[in-house]
């Protein structure tokens, strides 16, 4: 029986190593999945309210139809919900960001208040995956795909 | 592969690969940031703060390809102990360093108007930043190494080790609620628009050749660095 090279024992050595850390790092990361969130999303908040004392993060969409200004003309007054069913109505009063419509992300700071409404002291917006020019906006995906098979068949 | 582990064969290769690396990627760059800054139509979102992209994307993605550079040459001088690999590690750290940095500015400059903020810490920004002190490690580590004259096996290792943050980067938006959205680009699949995709990859692309133009070239002034000393030493003895 041949004997192992040096060469190839620390190739062996070496690999085992490498991917006994990206497990570990891989582990580490997961372990720490629900406290290195940045935010609650709402059925999280919803079904495990954070305590009224502390600042907490709330992220999700802000719902279609649910934008409102209050009658003292500075507060706004939103529902932020997830893909299933939790919703948190939110107050904010103050300057919202650009991307602050309707529909889009949102992740907002501020304490959950006794009656289940969390008052914002903070708005960021979040952008999503999507980078859509300004004037495709308009067209459904069926048009887009109508379009670009016309702008083929020109050619 | 081990045919270019000689020096002397490396640097025969690399003469004229460094000017040509440089030279397609300072163009392809060009072309893509024109195109990028000036042609391409705005977000129907973000508007103009969308042309960030085409350097916000190429330089994080340099960033993390830099380490992974570092990482796999640094087990290729554990294990086969060829000085060529560890001098290649210690090559790619600085513009790997560089292209964090710009990655983190520009994410920082872009957040501003699109989320409201500078910076948050969340996972993706956390720990791209904890990225860019590992550069700063590294650099500090291999400096010493050579100065010192000493095997450069103890940066190798913690090039290696470095590598855990890649996946922990990568997977950062995917694991964690965080305010960076999620991949855009996944095997196969894009959400960005076809008039962006087209000058955001021709940017990844000269960006790459860029990086992989400054490294060889580090490389050479590296071992032209080694060999003035080496001669030094040798004239020194000489006249002892």
């Amino acid at each position: 029986m041949s004997r192992v090279k040096p060469k190839h024992q620390r190739l062996v050595l070496g690999v085992m190593a490498l991917v006994a850390l990206i497990c570990a790092g891989l582990l580490a990361a997961y372990a720490l999945r629900n406290n290195a969130n940045y935010f609650y999303l709402p059925n999280q908040m919803a079904s495990d309210p954070p305590p009224t004392d502390r600042d907490v993060r709330l992220g999700g969409m802000v719902e279609a139809g649910s934008l409102r200004t209050l009658n003292d003309g500075v507060t706004i007054a939103f529902n932020v919900t997830d893909q299933e069913s939790g919703r948190i109505p939110v107050r904010f009063s103050g300057i919202v960001p650009d991307l602050f419509v309707e529909g889009s992300g949102v992740v907002a700071e501020g304490r959950l208040t006794g009656e289940g409404v969390f008052r914002a002291t903070n708005l960021l917006a979040k952008h999503d995956e999507n980078y859509v020019p300004r004037e495709l906006e308009e067209m459904s995906k069926h048009q887009a795909e109508e379009l670009v098979v016309e702008a083929r068949e020109a050619q | 592969m081990h045919g270019f582990a000689n020096p002397r064969r490396f640097l025969k290769l690399a003469r004229w690969l460094t000017p040509l690396l440089l030279a397609s990627g300072t163009v392809m760059a060009a072309i893509a940031l024109y195109v990028g800054l000036t042609r391409v139509p705005p977000d129907r979102l973000m508007g103009e703060t969308v042309r960030i992209l085409f350097i916000h994307v190429p330089t994080a993605w340099l960033g993390m390809g830099g380490w992974m550079a570092i990482a796999g040459a640094s087990l290729a001088f554990l294990v086969w102990r060829h000085p060529l690999a560890a001098l290649a590690a210690r090559a790619a750290a600085v513009p790997g360093a560089v292209f964090t940095a710009i990655c983190l500015a520009t994410g920082s400059i872009w957040g501003r108007p699109t989320w409201g903020t500078w910076w948050v810490w969340d996972g993706r920004l956390t720990s791209m930043l904890i990225l860019l002190f590992l550069y700063f490690g590294y650099i500090a580590l291999s400096d010493a190494s050579a100065r010192e004259g000493v095997s450069p096996k103890i940066p190798a290792l913690f090039g290696l080790l470095g590598a855990i943050n890649i996946p922990i980067i990568n997977r950062s938006v995917v694991w964690w609620n965080s305010l960076h959205q999620p991949p855009s680009i996944t095997m196969g699949n894009s959400a960005i628009d076809a008039a962006y995709l087209g000058p955001l990859m021709l940017s990844v692309a000269g960006f790459s050749l860029l990086f992989a133009g400054v490294v060889l070239a580090r490389m050479r002034a590296l071992l032209a660095d080694a060999q003035a000393e080496a001669r030094l030493r040798r004239m020194a003895s000489e006249a002892a």
